[in-house]
């Protein structure tokens, strides 16, 4: 390919299909590597687990059972997929709503003047930085009954942590999980936002002083709306993560306890690996990336669009 | 660049609270890390007896058993391998394609565009059930390096042309023409100016890619056994082969979060600015 483009590189005085047909060429041989590599690893896998779904099919033999949409109609009547998809929402609901004014919050707080804001700022992303299931790992001990950190700490100031544990306790596993997600995600949230009020002029600050806006005034008038476009970002950023939820719930509980903490990646990973119910992953892999998608979509037209306005 | 907006009375007695709300901030996020780097100086006895002590007396052998143990550096090998053909394959791949996305015109340029855009949207779960029999039987890539590392480079590649397009597209035009007019090849132009000049952005998504893949768990679950897994697999499985000796697990996880840990300090300002125009673009 190359020798081809540096011959024709001779000549670019020639006529106009030449030069043509050699820019195709160039373009194809920039673009073919990565569009092969995902239609490859990315597409077709997506396109064989919507095949999967209307199969039944247990990995072994060839995959001829097929049964149109019966493993939808079995997945979308399953009551532990259901409450996975539930799970998957108030992680999607609850790390917004606890991340949003908690990020904005303190980033308002960081933004000014301050000796060490630097370290502060470093310290407060560590736990974005690391794995998921190094953080799950690290969590997973310290939630342990009775000798983990958590209850030693709860028991010392006189309150009872639950007989089970905190992950082995059905009513508040997926709660607890969320407040991890929490501790895990808060840096990145901190961090965009400081950036974006990195963005607002400092003039806009002057000038509302100089018009006698207090400090929660100028803030709630002036920084957290010239926020609003790293707000609707962040949130579509957590959206999209939290919809895909895997690592952290499969290291803290692995779904359980009674299936308390599933979501649907758990769900599809479980059915495929353990099970080897391939129709049945494929079918709730679909289910997730509809869902995923139509989030997606709805959020860039309703509220990112706007952005986009602006910005054009 | 930053403002203090505090009037001048109360300046003093708002930066103790804010340095007191920080500091809490501060005390949340990381002390769950250093309590498991400090949980493994102890003993389990100690643990168990005192979940919230310190070190006392303070002990080395966890952290020496897990160095001097074989596996860590196994899976530490091959998480560095995994990470490093991940990113190499995603940044050269990506920025191949973003520059014709970037420097020609051409029908159809946004929808190819879009094609990128799009794949940010695939969740990787959605196909990790199919990739495994993919990279397995089809492929027969099953528990090696490549076969991690080509479909993270795949799923990757998205985020790597979305930032390096715009990236692209900002570095001037003059030089590429003059060399143009030089008689040099578009794919000339593309190794020896684009190429140098672009290495910012270029280092910002390789960053971005090698760190992913780093984290990576789920392709990495599904792929890897035995000899071939990387350190998060090997934290995961550790912690429940051994769950009875909390300080050895605390201590490995430990030195397995040391390697992101630095890197990222030494590129820190690298993965911000990535990660900020990847919300901004």
């Amino acid at each position: 390919m190359s020798s081809e483009a540096a011959t024709g590189a001779v000549a670019s005085g020639r006529p106009h299909r030449h030069d043509a047909w050699r820019k195709w060429a160039e373009i194809a041989f920039f673009v073919t590597p990565a569009l092969a590599l995902m239609a490859l690893f990315v597409a077709w896998p997506i396109f064989t687990a919507a095949r999967f779904s209307l199969y039944d099919w247990n990995g072994l033999g060839p995959l001829d059972d097929f049964i149109g949409f019966a493993n939808y109609a079995e997945v979308l009547a399953d009551d532990v997929f259901r409450a996975a998809v539930a799970h998957n929402m108030i992680i999607v609901v609850g790390s917004i709503i606890v991340q949003l004014p908690l990020g904005v919050a303190i980033a308002l707080l960081l933004n000014r003047k301050m000796a060490g804001q630097g370290v502060l700022r470093t310290l407060i992303f560590v736990p974005y930085v690391l794995a998921e299931v190094i953080a799950g790992v690290i969590w997973f001990q310290l939630l342990q009954p009775e000798y983990g950190l958590v209850d030693a700490l709860m028991n010392g100031i006189g309150l009872s942590p639950p007989e089970e544990g905190w992950l082995g306790t059905p009513e508040v596993a997926l709660w607890v999980v969320l407040a991890v997600l929490t501790w895990k995600y808060l840096g990145l949230a901190v961090l965009l936002f400081l950036a974006g009020l990195q963005g607002v002029s400092e003039e806009l600050y002057e000038a509302a002083q100089l018009d006698g806006a207090g400090w929660w005034q100028t803030q709630w008038r002036i920084s957290i709306p010239l926020l609003g476009p790293t707000i609707r970002t962040w949130c579509f950023l957590s959206m999209i993560g939290s919809i895909q939820c895997f690592d952290m719930i499969w290291v803290l509980t692995g779904g359980g306890p009674a299936n308390a903490t599933t979501t649907m990646a758990t769900y599809l990973i479980d059915e495929g690996t353990n099970r080897h119910n391939y129709g049945i992953a494929g079918a709730a892999s679909v289910v997730l990336f509809a869902i995923a998608f139509v989030m997606a979509l709805v959020y860039q037209l309703v509220v990112l669009r706007r952005d986009t306005k602006e910005a054009a | 660049m930053t403002t203090n907006l505090a009037p001048r009375g109360k300046r003093g007695g708002n930066n103790v609270l804010v340095y007191l709300i920080a500091l809490i901030v501060v005390a949340i996020t990381v002390g769950p890390v250093l309590y498991g780097a400090m949980g493994g100086f102890r003993t389990n006895a100690q643990l168990a007896e005192k979940p919230t002590g310190l070190p006392d007396p303070w002990v080395g052998t966890n952290y020496s058993s897990v160095l001097s143990g074989g596996s860590f550096w196994t899976y530490a090998v091959n998480s560095t391998i995994i990470a490093v053909i991940t990113t190499a394959v995603a940044v050269v791949f990506g920025v191949m394609a973003a520059y014709p996305l970037a420097r020609y015109r051409f029908k159809g340029r946004e929808a190819l565009f879009m094609v990128f855009v799009l794949g940010l949207l695939f969740p990787a779960a959605v196909a990790v059930i199919p990739l495994f029999i993919l990279v397995t039987r089809d492929l027969g890539m099953g528990n090696t390096w490549w076969g991690v590392a080509l479909p993270q480079a795949a799923f990757a590649l998205p985020l790597t042309v979305v930032i390096l397009r715009p990236f692209l597209m900002a570095l001037p035009r003059e030089l590429e023409e003059a060399a143009l007019i030089d008689g040099a090849s578009r794919i000339g132009v593309f190794w020896r100016i684009m190429l140098p000049l672009s290495m910012p952005g270029v280092i910002t998504v390789a960053v971005l890619a090698f760190v992913t893949s780093w984290n990576a768990y789920i392709l990495p679950l599904l792929l890897l056994q035995g000899e071939m897994r990387t350190l998060p697999l090997g934290v995961a499985d550790f912690s429940t082969e051994h769950s009875a000796d909390t300080a050895g697990v605390l201590a490995f996880t430990t030195i397995a979060m040391i390697p992101a840990l630095v890197l990222f300090l030494a590129l820190q300002r690298r993965i911000v600015s990535g990660l900020q125009g990847a919300v901004k673009g």
